[in-house]
This record gives structure tokens, sequence and C-alpha cells, in this order.
């Protein structure tokens, strides 16, 4: 996100805080759809995910008088989507499925000769993507798609710098390993 | 060059090798960018694995854009959510600083609003006699004493004392009438300044009485100096003088008494009454 943007941003929240209904439709427009693809990796429900940003745009709607700038507005949209997210999960029965989700694409992610016959690594790459655990899928789309830097990531998932590197680290040797699996060899580790 | 890669403990990842997915993704600072550039032309490997994650980024982003986006019910639902939350001063319209003001005045009551102007009329008219004050004091060059520079006077008064301000009787005369001159032992002399403080305002005609000696130039010299006219001839010698036309304050005819007794041929100066 340019300087330019986060500024305009800044301004968006500062009038939202004043009650500015249109300044929340900009934000909105400008925000929700990675607000919406953020949330619907972590929940993994379309519905829920649309029930996500409602809230999360709503809590801005709030809150923007408190927020004092620290951070980029989109780094706040994502810590609170992430938070939101979260609570969505504990409430529902199923989260732990996740893992099971995984284990199951690696078990039966066909055997290697379906995978060449494919041939398609790219699908295959963006399937062990979807495998990854929650706390991988996240920091893996928010270094790579929301592009945002080791602070940032840690400032949204509230862990240390040095954690942040090491879960994307660890992220993409699970991925390495899925991939394995899955029949594609890539050279790494 | 393959300690870059190789160096940390096996499932710990060197400090360069950690920071290739946001070397990949662009959001590194300059000097860690440079660093890790530095880092991949020295090490096949961390350049292999950063082709690897290469893949991984545009795959993430490719994934991500898969997944579309939320349909309207979203936006419904959260400007719904918005119109029911507790209403709020909306100030996107563009308020100046005119229609503050008309807001701000027009919250007030009517007796409010007319014992504020009546405050500021009052402060504009003692700011204009300020003001007044202080121009007319420069015009007196200097005759009045600057210790009532904050006591403003009637206008008369002191347009007289302005025109009665004498031009230095030279050479007999005493330094030229300064400010300096109202603070000399002879204003302050109890004799002539305690009637003349006592009233506000005085006549200005003095009983003057001249030293023997003193010769007709020399009386008809001090009176052109001090615009003064002989009025009266009392007893003794002593001459009712009216100086200039009008009337003076208490300190402008204390300040004329001490300058006159202060003349080689004036051996008395007191007001006519």
């Amino acid at each position: 996100m340019s300087a330019t943007q986060a500024t305009s941003d800044e301004t968006l929240i500062r009038r939202i805080a004043q009650g500015d209904r249109l300044a929340m439709q900009v934000l909105y427009g400008r925000h929700h759809v990675r607000v919406f693809r953020f949330g619907l990796r972590l929940v993994r429900n379309e519905q829920i995910a649309e029930d996500l940003i409602s809230e999360v745009f709503l809590d801005v709607w709030r809150q923007a008088g408190k927020f004092e700038g620290r951070s980029a507005v989109s780094t706040w949209l994502l810590a609170i989507t992430r938070f939101k997210a979260l609570s969505a999960l504990r409430k529902r029965k199923d989260a732990e499925l996740d893992d099971e989700t995984a284990h199951a694409i690696a078990d039966t992610s066909d055997d290697p000769e379906v995978v060449i016959q494919k041939k398609d690594k790219g699908d295959t790459l963006r399937r062990c993507l979807t495998s990854l655990s929650p706390e991988h899928r996240e920091v893996v789309d928010l270094v790579y798609y929301h592009e945002k830097s080791v602070e940032d990531v840690a400032e949204i998932v509230g862990i240390p710098e040095n954690t942040v590197k090491t879960r994307l680290f660890y992220a993409r040797k699970k991925l390495a390993d899925l991939l394995k699996a899955a029949g594609v060899e890539r050279g790494w580790p | 060059m393959m300690a870059m890669s190789n160096k940390m403990p096996e499932q710990e990842p060197g400090e360069i090798e950690a920071l290739l997915p946001w070397h990949a993704a662009g959001t590194l600072n300059a000097r860690e960018a440079r660093r890790v550039e530095e880092a991949l032309a020295r090490d096949p490997e961390l350049a292999r694995q950063y082709a690897v994650i290469r893949e991984e980024y545009a795959e993430t982003i490719a994934l991500n854009e898969s997944l579309g986006a939320p349909s309207s019910r979203a936006m419904q639902n959260l400007f719904a959510a918005i119109d029911a939350e507790p209403a709020r001063k909306d100030t996107s319209t563009s308020v100046g600083l005119s229609a503050r003001l008309t807001g701000f005045f027009g919250s007030l009551s009517p007796r409010t609003l007319m014992a504020g102007t009546a405050i500021g009329c009052l402060a504009i008219m003692l700011q204009a006699g300020v003001i007044g004050t202080v121009m007319m004091q420069r015009e007196d060059g200097g005759f009045r004493p600057s210790a009532k520079e904050a006591a403003p006077s009637p206008a008369a008064p002191r347009a007289d004392a302005a025109r009665m301000a004498p031009a230095p009787p030279a050479p007999s005369a005493p330094s030229p009438m300064t400010r300096s001159l109202s603070s000399s032992p002879a204003a302050s002399e109890p004799a002539a300044a305690a009637p003349a403080v006592a009233a506000a305002e005085l006549a200005t005609r003095l009983l003057i009485r001249f030293v023997p000696t003193a010769r007709v130039s020399d009386i008809t010299a001090l009176l052109g100096a001090y615009q003064g006219t002989i009025v009266g001839n009392d007893k003794d010698g002593v001459f009712q003088i009216q100086f200039g036309r009008g009337v003076m304050t208490g300190d402008q005819l204390a300040g004329l008494i001490g300058r006159l007794e202060n003349e080689k041929i004036v051996s008395m100066a007191v007001p006519a009454r």
C-alpha cells in the first residue's frame, strides 16, 4: 500500500470518527475484498466470512475515534478481522477440522501419478496452501498476499517478530512436505 | 557461502534465509533488501530457495484472488447496523468558520447577546480612548508628565496645554521642558504640588512675584515664553498672570509652577485661587 493511500485511509478514519457515513462507504469499498478473503481463509465459510466483514467494519465505525495511526489502517483492519475470525472459529464445533483436513489432503492427495497427470504444479501448490494449518495459512497470506512487513504481521497476530519469521519458515517447510507427499519435488528443503 | 543458509541449527532459518519471503513480497527496507540481494548473489542454495519462495508467493496471490468477493449482503448488513447505531454528529459536510460562528451566536439567548454586545462596545470605546490619549501625548511633545500617560484627562485642557507649551527661552531659560522636568525637585515641592493635586482642575491664573532685580525686558521675555498675560496687580508687587486661555489639570499647573519657580526672576508662584 502506498504512503498516499495510507494517508487517505487515515483521513477516512478521522471522518468516520466524526460520523461520516460516506467515508465509511469509501473505506469499505477500498478494503472489504481483502478483509473478506483474509477472513475466508481463516474461517473457510463464505457465509461466516461475510458476516465477519460486517462485524469488522462495524467495529471500525464504532472505534474509529480510538485509532491512533501507529500502524496502517489495513493492518488495523486485518487485526480486527483475525480477532473476529478466531472468535467465530471458537464458536464452531468443527474448528479443529482444519488439521484433519490438512492430513486428509496429504493422505488422499491422490497419488503422485495422478498429480503428475494433471501437469498442474500450480494447482497442487494452491491446494497444499489451502491445507496448511490456520496459523500457518494466516502468516503466509499476510506476507505474500496482504504484503505485510514482519512488524505488521507481529502486530496483527500478536507474536514477537522473530516468531513471525520462524513461523513462516515452518509453514514453508510444511508446505514442502505436503507437496512432496503430493509428488511435487521442488528442490527445497 | 553455503553458510548463509546453513549456519543456524537445522530447524532454524538463517537470518537472511528468514527474510526471503519478505524480499519476494518487496516489503523489506532498503538496507535489508540490499543484504538479501548480496547474499543471493553469493549463495546458490539460497538463490534456489528464493526461486521456490517466488512460486509460493505467486500461487498464494492466485489462491486468494480466486476466492472472489463478498456479496452485497455484507454491505447491506453493515450499513443497516450503522443506521441502527446511536446518532452521531455528522461533520462530513464542510462546515465553515462563518457557519460555526452563526451557529454559536444563534444558540445564545437575546439577553445574553445584548449583554455581550454592550460589553463589546464598551471595550471598543475604552480601547479608542487609550489610543487617543497616547496619540495626544505624543503630539504634546513631552509636556505632560510620563506618570500620567495612563490616566486620560479631558481633551480641552490637553489642547490648551499643548498650545501653552513654551519654546525654551534662551539663553537664560532652563533646559527645554521635557518629561524629566516634571520630576524635578521643584515639581514635587509640597507647597506647590499639594494644592494642585487637591483640585482636579484649576484656573490658569497664578500669583507671581518677581525678584526686585527683575527688569521689564526679563519679565516680558518670560511672559512671551510662557504665553502669559498680566491680568491683575495685587499688593506687595504680586502680579496675577493668566497662562493660556483655558484651564489646566492639577498636574499641569504644578508643573508650570515648578518651572516658573526655577526662573531666576521669579521669587514666588502660587495659584491665584
